[in-house]
């Protein structure tokens, strides 16, 4: 080990730290408001590399047909919702329709695109429509009628959407893996450090991302509201703040970042139907070292795990996971340490 | 009443004892599930089987066991106690083909597995294997390194038992040859990155390093070895010798060596290879069937599964009728001494103490030659 061999593999740990610092990120942001740890946030991952690599193929990706499914479930659910608490069918059905319309005119416009063979930044932003749509609908089809339930229930119903969705990338997907063409396709030399053109973009969109999402929180309303939501569920609706719009905004966030993670990630390395697991187990453990509840402390975490992880597989590559998932282990004994039993809220 | 109903009984005894004289053969693969790829090419090659073995009738029942252990077993146990199965043909996928042995070592039925199923000694009585085993490739393999003058390999593999088992076999043959493996380095499917063992395993400048990965999970440690700027040999599995590789890894796989079965590359073969008039047999009654294109290593073992019956039944009838466990037996002892049979895959040659069986005359190297695989003469 040189300082040649140290700079590489800093390198390509903080590049896939990276990556993990936007899944912590939506972990922790997924749990604060809305108390479900969402194991599914790699689904959203594989599903966004994947439904751009079926793009390029020129085929129309099972993810669209998906999306109008569970939109139709989703609106249902608002129309039954709407009639049992008795707004009047007017009402409902209005509920029910706002539920469908996006996701049905991205599916409409995904299916008429795909054979085009559109260029590639127009396939990597339907494909982020696609996967940010998804996120409002699993949130409504999944969780908000539970939204009072405890965070075991809730992780039990994590751990059900995660299988689903593996199970339905299986079929749409397939079990051989894609990689997607770089969107920047030059290489830098600086010593013995090798950028390339899509490492500069991960370091570029992720601290762009979270620049945003620190002015979202800080700035808008809309941030605002979900940060009270995410201090004081009752003090939020009680300033009326609705929850469940609250869960949905925050959903759609999730996938966004899922999304954006996939395209990201896609041109580096081949991703199988279920290859998010593990990349969102990382992003867990990093919101884990962080608590589930400090964004900084989740972006550090994440760089730690991937900064971890590279110098992990140089090491002893047969152990790596074995170190990676170790680390959880102190900090949990830590943090149990030093906040007592006293937890549930 | 009573004579008649004798009657009906001894009819009924008569048609039953016709149907059992067929030979009956009960094909388990997975039709279904995350192995459904590997299971419908073996039914797709079974189904376009003849209707008779030496002048016996064939009775073909396809089961699917979903990609699923105990789906596997269940449809086996089926085969056997209700349908008489004289043979099993299966399963594709090794954790289902496993616990499938017992089942027909128990009841006394041999089975030819179209998985490399690795089954401690003793256990494979009953279970013959027609996928070639890693120890046969290796020496493919490690023949042409020999001749490429290759001294040092680095080993760059999976963390499961396929990269286990590839190391095991071929540092055996590869130290016999005087190669030596000089570093060994192992990542996951799903990782992100192998970047930093390329790094390790490039820093010590190996001749040669040999990639252990199936299908697309090829694509990202070739790229990994190559963006390292190494400039030695590169080696890659039968488990590898897909298109997927030049999907996944692009130009960074041009000049990869691949070893393979002889099936998948038949019109390629030089004319001295045993296989080469089986092969193109196989490969034109399959893509006249299916398109061209269609052909795969596991629709070859579906076909060689033929072969090998067509050659161990006429032995086995001397011996017994179908549907009696003489005639599995007979049919087991068959399969351990017809000597040298040439299939497609291969020339295979089961004794008692090998049921894994190919001779060393059956791997083939290709080189990765502008996104199209050549073979190696």
């Amino acid at each position: 080990m040189d300082f040649s061999i140290a700079s590489i593999l800093l390198l390509d740990g903080l590049t896939n730290g990276a990556i993990y610092a936007l899944l912590g990120m939506a972990i922790v942001l997924v749990f604060t408001v809305t108390r479900v740890i969402f194991i599914p946030q790699g689904e959203f991952v594989a599903y966004g590399a994947l439904t751009l690599a079926i793009f390029q193929t020129g085929q129309v990706p099972g993810t669209v047909w998906l999306l109008l499914i569970v939109a139709a479930v989703a609106a249902l659910m608002d129309l039954a919702a709407g009639l049992r608490e008795g707004r009047g069918a007017g009402a409902a059905l209005k509920a029910g329709l706002r539920t469908f319309a996006a996701p049905a005119v991205i599916a409409a416009v995904s299916a008429w695109a795909a054979p085009h063979g559109l260029p590639l930044p127009v396939q990597a932003l339907l494909t982020v429509c696609i996967v940010t749509a998804f996120g409002p609908l699993v949130y409504r089809v999944a969780y908000q009628s539970l939204a009072g339930a405890s965070t075991l229930v809730l992780l039990i119903v994590s751990v059900g959407v995660h299988l689903a969705m593996t199970g339905l990338g299986l079929l749409f997907f397939g079990a051989e893996g894609f990689r997607n063409p770089p969107f920047w396709d030059v290489r830098f030399a600086a010593g013995p450090v090798n950028f390339s053109g899509q490492t500069i973009i991960i370091f570029a969109a992720s601290a762009a991302l979270i620049v945003l999402l620190w002015l979202f929180f800080e700035r808008s309303l809309y941030g605002k509201a979900l940060r009270a939501t995410a201090v004081n569920r009752l003090g939020a609706r009680l300033m009326g703040i609705s929850s469940q719009s609250a869960g949905r905004l925050t959903f759609a966030m999730a996938g966004l970042i899922g999304a954006l993670s996939g395209l990201l990630i896609g041109p580096t390395t081949t991703v199988f139907y279920d290859s998010g697991f593990l990349i969102g187990l990382k992003g867990f453990v990093a919101g884990v070292i962080a608590g589930l509840s400090s964004y900084p402390g989740a972006l550090l975490g994440a760089l730690a795990v991937g900064v971890i992880e590279a110098f992990g597989s140089f090491w002893a590559s047969s152990f790596k996971e074995v170190i990676v998932f170790t680390i959880v282990l102190p900090v949990l004994l830590w943090r149990s340490l030093r906040s007592g039993p006293d937890e549930e809220h | 009443m009573k004579l008649t109903r004798t009657a009906l009984a001894a009819v009924l005894l008569a048609a039953f004892g016709a149907a059992h004289a067929d030979i009956t053969i009960g094909v388990v693969q997975p039709l279904t599930g995350p192995a459904s790829g590997l299971g419908i090419p073996v039914k797709n090659a079974i189904a376009l089987w003849p209707k008779t073995i030496a002048g016996e009738n064939l009775k073909v029942i396809v089961l699917d066991d979903a990609s699923d252990p105990t789906a596997g077993v269940k449809a086996t146990q089926r085969l056997i106690t209700e349908d008489k199965a004289d043979v099993i043909v299966g399963s594709t996928a090794t954790p289902v083909t496993i616990p499938m042995a017992d089942v027909t070592a128990e009841s006394g039925t041999p089975q030819l597995s179209t998985a490399p199923a690795g089954l401690p000694p003793g256990k494979d009585k009953w279970l013959f294997r027609l996928p070639q085993s890693n120890g046969v490739m290796a020496f493919a393999m490690v023949n042409h390194m020999k001749k490429q003058g290759v001294k040092t390999v680095g080993f760059l593999g999976y963390t499961d038992a396929y990269g286990e088992l590839w190391l095991k076999d071929f540092s055996a043959v590869a130290e016999r040859n005087g190669i030596k493996v000089t570093g060994v380095e192992r990542f996951a499917r799903a990782d992100t990155s192998v970047t930093a063992q390329a790094l390790k395993l490039t820093a010590a400048n190996p001749d040669a390093i040999l990639i252990v990965a199936s299908g697309s999970g090829a694509g990202m440690p070739q790229k990994a070895i190559i963006e390292r700027g190494y400039k030695g040999k590169v080696y890659q599995t039968h488990a590898a010798a897909t298109r997927d590789l030049m999907r996944t890894a692009g130009k960074d796989a041009d000049g990869t060596f691949v070893v393979s079965g002889p099936a998948v590359i038949a019109e390629q073969l030089p004319d001295s290879h045993p296989s080469k008039q089986m092969a193109i047999a196989f490969v034109q009654q399959y893509e006249k069937a299916y398109g061209p294109g269609s052909r795969n290593q596991f629709a070859g073992h579906g076909s060689d599964a033929l072969v090998v019956l067509e050659k161990a039944v006429p032995i086995a009838l001397k011996k017994g009728k179908p549907g009696t466990p003489e005639f599995r037996a007979a049919l087991r002892d068959a399969f351990e001494t017809m000597g040298r049979t040439v299939l497609a895959h291969g020339v295979l040659d089961w004794t008692a103490q090998d049921h894994w069986g190919y001779t060393n005359e059956t791997g083939v190297m290709l080189k990765v030659v502008n996104g199209e695989f050549k073979v190696e003469q």
